[in-house]
């Protein structure tokens, strides 16, 4: 059965996913928005940019992250000044590594949706009196509900899954920074194949689930709309 | 034109293919036809107009400059209702939550069309509770033509509302376009390359090539550059006119009359109009014609000119207007509905029209 240091760990995972999903989505729509609309010659650098984690190997992201984070790193003096202390193994350091670790997930589904939308129901809106922000209210939010749907659940599940990057920055301290997959990883290490089984099979149907809550979804809109 | 009822266009804006270059003064009035074979910038000038495109120069409507050296009006803030080619309807929203979505933008003492009133004119009583993916395309189009309409615009720009329609569509709509031009004072731009819809809606014609404005003035003057046998105007129009070109070949003074030579026959008017060798232009009211099988030539009537009828159009309930192709130039007159019953009339027959009365312009 569960140990406790375990429901820590989910507990942990599922609040770091939680809000490293939130800052996703609140910093992902206005980037999404722009890379969709921008006729800017530098929209291909940050494609490029936001898609690198997806070719990246976790712990090169994970080792810039913890040098860029680490007591030595540039933003130590503005985190100190702030009265915070070292962000690397730290909860915040998790989070902040977990956003950049599932931009992609996030910021291309949401990207698709709008470019999907169109230029056209913005200048018909546009004609009947909406403001730019009424019109991404009124139209782009409501139209782009599949793709926010789609953006919210890879984001918050690639969350849950990683592990590279949160044993390079985060360490494995339990209560702490100690997350699933870790925890499952400590377990298969202290031959506990049976512990590893709960939470890693608790893992899977969980990931599977939320996949399955997607696509349901997902089809229910476009069978509503087209 | 007074300013004060017209809109003066002065835009310009480069495209790929040409480069839009308008200087324009249009009437506030009735509907204006803007007219041209594809991607010659209709489209262009009337999204410059609507500040969907971002074009230079100098943009007003009555007393309100929408577009200046120094000010752009967003597209939010113009009193314009815009009626795309595709109807591009929310696909979220009912059609009743489409057509109040501008309705409910626009400050409560604005809203001079009502609900009602737009349902009424486009016949949606039926369809409010529907989403737009379950319309027909002539429907479809009705319901962005009422959701415009009900931001009470104080312009209408139509970019060839019916070119995405089949031809039961076009049928269907085009009563409700006609309604339109009758119950609403509101001035309405109306982008197409269909000549029908054009002759059958427009006041004023604007021919437009290559991005530059060919020729513009009102629908009679601009008959020949339709290329139509004749206009088939709408019937709330009271003066439905024919114009023919003509030469005075002589006087006859005795009895005080005037001849003419229209193409390759004489006709005969009235009065000592003009100096022998002069061109004068007779406008025929489409009253003032009438059809004999026979020639007729113990009447009355002095002008009889030998004619085929092109189109046949329903009008008013008894009545029904007809294009005749003669040597003349072509010909709109009106006849009763009886007529066209007793004397069997249809588009190719050969008849003779009698032209009873004329209006002189040198």
């Amino acid at each position: 059965m569960l140990q406790e240091s375990d429901i820590t760990a989910i507990w942990i995972t599922l609040k770091l996913a939680g809000i490293a999903t939130l800052i996703l989505l609140l910093l992902g729509t206005p980037l999404a928005w722009w890379m969709a609309r921008t006729r800017c010659r530098f929209r291909v650098v940050v494609d490029a940019l936001v898609s690198l984690p997806l070719v990246l190997p976790p712990t090169v992201l994970g080792f810039y992250l913890l040098i860029a984070l680490g007591s030595n790193g540039p933003f130590s003096p503005i985190v100190k000044a702030l009265g915070g202390s070292n962000l690397a193994f730290s909860f915040t350091g998790l989070v902040i590594g977990s956003v950049f670790y599932s931009l992609p997930f996030v910021v291309q589904p949401l990207r698709d949706a709008f470019v999907n939308i169109g230029q056209r129901p913005l200048e018909v809106a546009a004609t009947l009196r909406a403001s730019p922000w009424d019109q991404f209210v009124s139209i782009v939010l409501p139209l782009a509900r599949p793709g926010y749907l789609t953006a919210t659940v890879l984001g918050f599940a690639h969350t849950v899954g990683e592990f590279g990057v949160v044993l390079m920055i985060g360490g494995n301290i339990p209560g702490e920074t100690q997350v699933l997959s870790i925890a499952i990883y400590d377990h298969v290490e202290a031959m506990e194949y049976g512990q590893a089984h709960w939470l890693a099979a608790g893992l899977l149907v969980l990931s599977f689930l939320m996949l399955l809550m997607v696509y349901t979804l997902n089809r229910r809109f476009s069978v509503v709309q087209s | 034109m007074n300013s004060q009822q017209s809109m003066e266009v002065k835009l310009r804006l480069a495209r790929e293919t040409f480069i839009l270059d308008v200087d324009l003064s249009l009437s506030c009035r009735g509907v204006t036809a803007i007219f041209g074979p594809s991607g010659c910038g209709k489209t262009s000038l009337l999204r410059s107009i609507a500040g969907l495109e971002q074009a230079q120069g100098y943009l007003k409507l009555c007393d309100d400059v929408w577009q200046d050296e120094n000010n752009f009006v967003p597209t939010h803030e113009r009193p314009i209702g815009y009626v795309f080619q595709e109807a591009s309807l929310f696909p979220h929203m009912s059609v009743l939550r489409n057509l109040l979505y501008g309705f409910r933008r626009i400050p409560y003492r604005q809203r001079h069309v009502k609900l009602e009133h737009a349902v009424k004119l486009l016949g949606l009583a039926h369809l409010l509770q529907r989403k737009p993916q379950g319309l027909s395309g002539g429907e479809r189009q009705r319901v962005a033509i009422a959701r415009a309409l009900l931001t009470s615009p104080r312009l209408l720009l139509m970019d060839e509302p019916m070119s995405a329609l089949d031809q039961s569509s076009k049928a269907e709509i085009m009563p409700f376009l006609q309604r339109l031009h009758d119950e609403l004072a509101i001035p309405v731009l109306y982008v197409s390359h269909a000549v029908d819809e054009v002759a059958q809606l427009a006041d004023h014609l604007v021919i437009m090539d290559a991005g530059k404005i060919a020729a513009h003035g009102s629908i009679d003057e601009m008959q020949q550059y339709l290329h139509l046998p004749a206009t088939e105007k709408p019937a709330t129009e009271t003066v439905v006119n024919s114009s023919i070109k003509a030469f005075v070949t002589e006087h006859d003074e005795s009895f005080q009359l005037t001849h003419l030579l229209a193409g390759e026959l004489r006709l005969s008017v009235p009065g000592i109009v003009a100096m022998p060798g002069d061109a004068i232009t007779l406008k025929l009211d489409a009253d003032d014609i009438s059809l004999s099988l026979e020639p007729l030539r113990n009447s009355t009537i002095l002008n009889v000119v030998p004619a085929r009828i092109t189109t046949m159009t329903e009008r008013k309930p008894a009545h029904v207007q007809l294009g005749l192709e003669t040597d003349i130039g072509p010909l709109l007159i009106h006849v009763s509905r009886k007529s066209v019953n007793q004397l069997g009339l249809h588009p190719g027959k050969d008849v003779y029209a009698l032209l009873h009365g004329f209006t002189i312009a040198t």
